[in-house]
Formats: C-alpha cells, structure tokens, sequence
C-alpha cells in the first residue's frame, strides 16, 4: 500500500520540488497552500504524513500541529514541521506540540526523503 | 549682708573705737577714787568737756569720711567692676574694666583686662579654626559639586524620600529632553533641589532598587542595585542606585542614594536594527535558500525529467536567487551602520577636527592653513586623535613633496555621508605615490603612530580619495567619513554659559518633610516666587497674562536655575501704552502657547510649595479668573511681599518693588521683566525673614495673620 503524504507550505517554490520528490519516491502526494485547507485536506485525503511549514498565512504550522494532536483519531499522522525558523526555542516547541520531526531550511532532500521513510516504516 | 548695712556698722564700730576707751577708763578710775578726788575730777572734766567733745565729734567725722572714702572705693569700686566684668563675660566680649581707684583696685583691674585679653585670642583662635573649617567643607562641597557638573553622566543624589539634593548639568539637559508638552519646563519630568524624583522614575522601581541595596548591604556584597525604567514618551532610561551611607556607620546607615541615569533609548533601537539585520540575514534566507537546494538536488538527482519540469525547476533557483540578492542589497543600504563593527567613535562637530587639525599643521609644520565652505552645524562620527593625525599626517607629506604655500579646509555633506577635504594648489600626483602614502605608518612632526592612513580611514568605516579640480589648478585629498545625528540636548550644552550652577543643597539630606504646613518656620518651606507680565491693570476687563516668570526658593536659598520663564499668547492684540512698561511686543507673544496649556505647567512647577509675589492679590486675580477655564486651582497659601513689607515697616510711606529692594539693600541688574522682577520679590523676601522673626513673626501662619491686619491688604482688585 502506498502511503500518502500532505504537503503544507504557501510558497510554491519548495511546493514544487518536494512534490515532486515525493512522487518520485512513489508516495501518493496532496498539496495544502495554509493551515485551514492542510486541516481539510486532513479530513478528505487522510494522509499518513505531513510534511508542515510553520510560517504561513492566517494559521500558522504550530497551530495546524495542535489541531490535529488535539484530535486522538489522528494519533497515528506522522508530523514533520519544515521551517525557516531555525532557533532552539522554536524547535523545541513543535516538538512539544507533538510534530515528530523538525527540519530546518535548508534542508538535504535526501535526508528528508529517509526521514519520511523511517517514520512510515515505524 | 549688704553693703549699705556693713557701712553702718563700720561707722558705729569706729563710734565705739573711738569713744570707748576713754569711758571704760574713766569708769575703772571712777569707781577707785574717793570722793574728793571724784569731785575735782568732775570739776576738772566738765570745764573741759566742751572741747573734749568737739575733739571726738571731729575725730570722729574724720574717721567717717576716712571710712566712706575706702568704703566707695574698694567696697562699691569692686562691685562695679564686677558688674563689668559680668559684662565681658557675656553681652560685650570686647568691654574693658577701666583702671580706676586706688592702686590695688587698678591692678586688679588691669589683670582683670589682661585674662579678658587672653580670653579672647583663644577665642578668636578657636573661631577663626571653625571658620577654616567650615570653609573646607564649603570648599569640598564646592569641589564635588563641581566635579559632577562637568561628568557625561547624569547624576542625581536624592535623599531617602525621594528627593532632590544634587543634580549635574548633565542630568537638568536630559531630563528636559525628556519633557514633553510646549513650554520649556512641563511634561512631568521636573527635576529640581527638594521636588521628587519620582515625578520622573517610577517610585516603585526606585524603592525597590532601595530594598536591594538594603538587602546587599546587610550581606556585605557590594551595595549596587541597577533597573532600566520606561517614560512616558516610551524613552528608556538605565538607571544603576548606589547609596549615600551615613558617616561612621558602614552598615544599613544609609541616608540616601545616588543615581547615574543614562538614556539608552537609542542604543537599544541600534540593538534592535542589529537584530533585525542579522533575522533578515539569517532566517530569511533559510527558506529560499531551502527552496534553491530542493530545486537544484532534484535537477541533479532526476537528469532525465521532463523539460516543462526542468524549466519550472530552473526559474525557482533563478528566481530565489535574485530576490536573495535583492534582500542583501537593501539590508546592506539599509543597515549598513548597524551592521559594521567599528572603532568606538564618538560624535564631534565636523568643525572642531577641522580646528584641531589646524592648530597642529601650523604648529608642527609652520604651515599656514585657511578654510572654505565650511559646513559649521555638521557632526561627524570620528575618533578625533588618530583623524587629525592623519591630517597633519598628509600635511606633512604635502609639505615635503610639493611645498604648497597654504592648506585650506573645506566640509560638506551628502545624505549620511560626510566630506572633509584637505586641499593644495600644485601640480598632479600619481595614483601610486597616494598609495604609498596610503600604506606606510604615520610620521609627522616628530610623531609616529603605528596606525596607517588605511587603517584610520578603515576605524571610521570610510573613504579616502584624491581628486583634482583642474580649473582651480589645485587638488584635494577627501576624507569621507559618517554623518552623525548628535543627541538634542548636546548641542544646547555647547551653547550653555558655564556659571556655577547651584545644583546642590546637601542640608536637604536631614530636610525631608516639603509638605505645606502653617506652623512650620518660614525658612524652612520651599517657595516659588513670581511675577506676570499683564496687557493692562484690569484682569475683570479681559486684560490678560503675557509672561510668567518663577523661581523657587529652596532652604532659604534663591534657585536662579530653577525657573520658570514663559511667554503667553494673550490672543489678544497688546495696548501700545503697555509695550514700553513691560517691553513685550506683539511679534514675542505670537506662537507662544495660550494660557491655557501655560498655566497647567505652571501649576505644576509650584506643586507643594508656598506662592510668593508682590502685590499678589493682583497677580492671583488674573490666575484666578482662568480656574473655570483651565480648572486648574492655586490651592496653596500665598505670601505677599508688599503686605510683609507693611508689616516689617509701618511707618514707611511706600511699599513699592524698587523702594523696597533700595531700602533692604537688593541690588538688581534689570527689571520690569516677570522673571527678573520674581528674583527681586525672591530677594526681598530672604531678607525680610529675619526681620519677621525679630518682631516675633516666625511661621507662616503667624505672617499670613499680620500680613491681613496691614491697611493694604484691603485694597481689592
């Protein structure tokens, strides 16, 4: 079974590339361009991972996160935050917020794409 | 016994001496003869009786007056002498006992006079050491009083309750920049001998400073305490406490604090510029910088993807990377002088390097120099030294090779850039001689520095070229060098006269208590003494105030740098008759702010003391027929110096201003000017305290009573 994943990011630049990656690596991919359409395409696509962005417009990645952990039902969606925020303080609260992974910008592609496989084969 | 009784007893001592032999012998005889013979004695004894008797009626007169003459002069001689000698004891230390009488009362007299003498070069001695004494102190008061007038930072010393003893020059400036509002002096950042500091700082961050200086002092650390406080214009001001100890007791004696205050305000907005560089630097390049690198790793990795694929791939990189390059050029314009880690340099006015500079090269090279254009109001960030070093350096140089019969300075500016330029007549030089120059460590009359002309044009974050104007067959090397934006408040202290301020008042210390009360001495309430100018004599006629002046008297101390002096738009127009007397035109008034936003900083100037004026009940009318407008109410007790005048002198004819100041011996330089005309109503009444005390008129209760039952206090306005 393939596994899907949700990509949340409002800037169509890194959009593009990781879909493609991700495609690449033969994953079924959906796109979100901010928080309140990554929380319905939540709901309607049901992805296994999330690779979020943490800076966007309207609701922010952090909010996204609480959101969906706030939901038991979704226990099992993998959360790994993308971000330009590069400081210990904010690493450190996604991880509280309950992402599983945090990867800064900018980041290797290859790594991410072993990140992502590691945590769906968890 | 007194001595009249002992002079009748002397006398009928001496009666007794003189009459009782003869009787007791007489008797004794008597009572052995027989009777014959007492019969020829009484015969023999009568016929002479008569001049027996005269003989001892005269003996004994004699011995009366003998006896009355060393009675006055040793007995009341002496009494005398001691009343004068009780005298010079106490009233008139520099009476003398006239030698007088007989020779041994004269000697004593003179001894007497001798001690009193000695008595008194020992006392002169003793005087004459206090007074030394106390000059030192004066003098050491002086001295530190001084000292902080001069330092950079602003200092006040405040006693336990918050108030004022002490400020520096340096702290009157900045908290005056603080001030907001029109008028020169409101804005609740007043800062004068006795008021409060807390009408700056915050009281509870200043006590509780206190309680950890408090606390540190009892743990024998260093008793210091900091906190960073925000005014009400948003300014922040670093504030660091150190306490006042109390002589001889070097623990928890701790009589008051001082406060070095420092405006930090620009400081933390360069901070926060840097910051705000190094975000934009930092995480705003993380996300393109993200995008570039997935981009260009997929465009490695996936070689054989599509070419619309390859195409979108490639214009993100392109696209990233000119905003990125785009991003570092603004913050470089933008931020370029937060982002340069320099020399410390300070800011100088452009013209005082240019003076330097010019002393040097005419004093070391015996060169003449000369300026043009020189822009007099521009501020340059500099390090001064090794800036006119590398003038003269040039100078030098110049000097050595082309032999210019003069130097000429100019300075101008162009956006943040300033230009100082050293200009010659003479013919070309080669790029390559200016870059050796350039390269080699400084020499100049006798000078080295191990600094280059490089490394000084570096320290400044400038520039440094040569340049010819060909028409004017001359050539000039430019310095360009960094604007600065010097604080306000430096630039009023150039301007400043530097007369001894009186910023001081340590008596202040054991001084706490400036609240109002009727029963405490005159002399020891704070005063604000002042004066109006008026359009005309009739405040219910719509004339209105044109001038506020004010001083405050503080200790029985006249504050001439604690004033108030504002002008006020009548908004309307000024009787001409008026102008000469006051000497206010209609060009002075106009822009000044109304009285309306005056009188509230007026009121606040005279928060919590005693209003002084000359004939006050004219001045109070006019302030008072604007408490409806304003609603700001003069609640405090008034002194009216014309009334206390009338008090002191009820016979004099007239209690005018210039009478008065005549007759108590105030000299004043100019007058009829509401501010000149406050300090005379300030000096006249210093001088009439101790009249008022000497008639037994001590507090303010006591004077404002006698002031009402004076014939002018009926007179109404």
């Amino acid at each position: 079974m393939t596994h899907r994943i949700l990509i949340v990011d409002d800037e169509p630049n890194i959009v593009i590339s990781l879909e493609f990656l991700m495609k690449k690596e033969g994953f079924e991919v959906a796109v979100a361009g901010d928080g309140d359409e990554a929380l319905a395409k939540v709901a309607s696509f049901n992805p296994d991972l999330l690779l979020l962005d943490v800076m966007m417009p309207q609701k922010s990645g952090f909010e996204v996160c609480e959101a969906l952990r706030a939901d038991p039902a979704r226990a099992a969606l993998k959360i790994v935050m993308l971000t330009a925020k590069g400081r210990d303080t904010e690493v450190a609260k996604g991880l509280a917020l309950g992402a599983d992974a945090y990867i800064t910008k900018p980041f290797s592609t290859k790594d991410l794409v072993l990140k992502v496989k590691e945590m769906l084969a968890a | 016994m007194k001595a009249k009784y002992r002079f009748i007893l002397a006398v009928f001592v001496l009666g007794l001496l003189m009459t009782g032999p003869f009787v007791v012998t007489t008797l004794l005889v008597w009572v052995d003869m027989k009777e014959a013979e007492r019969e020829s004695l009484m015969q023999l004894l009568m016929s002479r009786l008569p001049i027996g008797v005269m003989m001892t009626v005269f003996g004994f007169a004699i011995g009366v007056f003998v006896l009355n003459k060393l009675f006055k002069q040793y007995v009341e001689g002496l009494l005398r002498m001691a009343e004068t000698l009780r005298l010079m004891l106490g009233a008139n230390r520099d009476f003398r006992v006239t030698p007088d009488g007989p020779p041994e009362v004269q000697q004593l007299a003179r001894a007497a006079n001798d001690l009193a003498q000695q008595r008194d070069v020992l006392m002169d001695d003793v005087e004459a050491q206090i007074a030394t004494a106390n000059a030192s102190v004066e003098e050491e008061k002086n001295r530190l009083a001084a000292l902080m007038s001069e330092l950079a930072q602003a200092v006040v010393v405040c006693n336990l309750d918050g108030r004022i003893l002490l400020y520096n020059n340096r702290a009157r400036l900045q908290f005056k920049a603080l001030a907001q509002g029109p008028t020169s002096v409101s804005g609740g950042a007043l800062i004068g001998l006795g008021r409060s500091i807390f009408s700056i700082l915050e009281k509870n961050q200043v006590e509780h400073a206190q309680s950890v200086i408090v606390q540190r002092l009892a743990a024998h650390k260093t008793a210091i305490a900091n906190f960073i406080t925000t005014l009400r214009g948003g300014q922040l001001l670093r504030v660091q406490m150190v306490p006042v100890l109390t002589p001889g007791d070097s623990r928890e004696g701790m009589s008051g604090y001082v406060l070095t205050v420092e405006n930090i305000t620009r400081s933390i907005e360069l901070e926060a510029r840097r910051d705000q560089v190094l975000h934009s630097l930092t995480e705003g390049s993380r996300a393109a910088l993200g995008n570039i690198r997935a981009a260009v790793t997929n465009l490695i990795d996936y070689p054989d993807m599509e070419s619309e694929l390859r195409e979108r791939f490639l214009k993100i990189v392109g696209d990233e990377i000119s905003g990125m390059s785009q991003r570092l050029d603004k913050t470089m314009v933008e931020f370029s002088d937060s982002i340069k880690t320099r020399w410390p340099l300070e800011d100088i006015l452009g013209i005082d390097v240019v003076a330097a500079a010019q002393r040097r090269i005419e004093d070391k090279l015996k060169l003449p120099t000369k300026t043009e254009g020189l822009d007099d109001a521009l501020w340059v960030k500099a390090d001064s030294f090794s800036l006119v070093f590398a003038l003269v350096f040039l100078a030098s140089k110049l000097q050595d090779h082309y032999e210019p019969r003069e130097l000429r300075f100019r300075l101008s500016s162009e956006g943040k850039l300033a230009y100082l330029d050293l200009i010659w007549a003479g013919p070309a030089m080669s790029s390559e001689t200016f870059y050796t120059w350039e390269m080699e460590s400084m020499q100049a009359g006798g000078e080295t520095s191990p600094l280059s002309l490089r490394d000084v044009i570096d320290r400044h974050g400038g520039e440094i070229w040569y340049q010819r104007e060909k028409a004017a067959h001359r050539a000039f090397f430019r310095f360009v060098l960094p604007v600065a934006v010097p604080d306000e408040f430096q630039e009023e202290e150039r301007n400043q006269s530097s007369g001894r301020p009186e910023y001081y008042d340590f008596d202040l210390f054991n001084f706490s208590d400036h609240s109002i009360d009727l029963d405490r001495k005159l002399s020891d309430l704070t005063y604000t003494v002042f004066d109006t100018e008026t359009t005309g004599l009739e405040p219910s006629n719509g004339d209105e105030i044109i001038q506020i002046g004010a001083a405050r008297i503080v200790n029985n101390r006249l504050l001439r740098q604690e004033i108030f002096n504002q002008l006020v738009d009548p908004e309307r127009r000024l009787k001409p008759e008026s102008i000469p007397i006051h000497g206010i035109t209609e060009d002075m008034v106009r822009g000044q702010p109304n009285i309306d936003v005056v009188l509230p900083a007026f009121h606040e100037f005279c928060e919590d003391t005693v209003l002084i004026a000359h004939n006050a009940a004219f001045d109070m009318r006019f302030l008072q027929l604007k408490e409806e407008r304003t609603g700001i109410r003069f609640k405090q007790p008034v002194l009216d110096t014309l009334l206390l005048s009338a008090v002191v002198h009820p016979n004099q004819e007239s209690h005018k201003l210039e009478v008065i100041l005549e007759r108590l011996g105030v000299n004043i330089e100019s007058r009829h000017n509401a501010l000149e005309d406050a300090l005379a109503t300030g000096e006249v009444f210093l001088k009439m305290v101790p009249l008022l005390e000497e008639m037994g008129i001590v507090t303010v209760r006591q004077a404002l009573e006698a002031a009402e039952k004076t014939y002018f206090a009926r007179v109404k306005y």
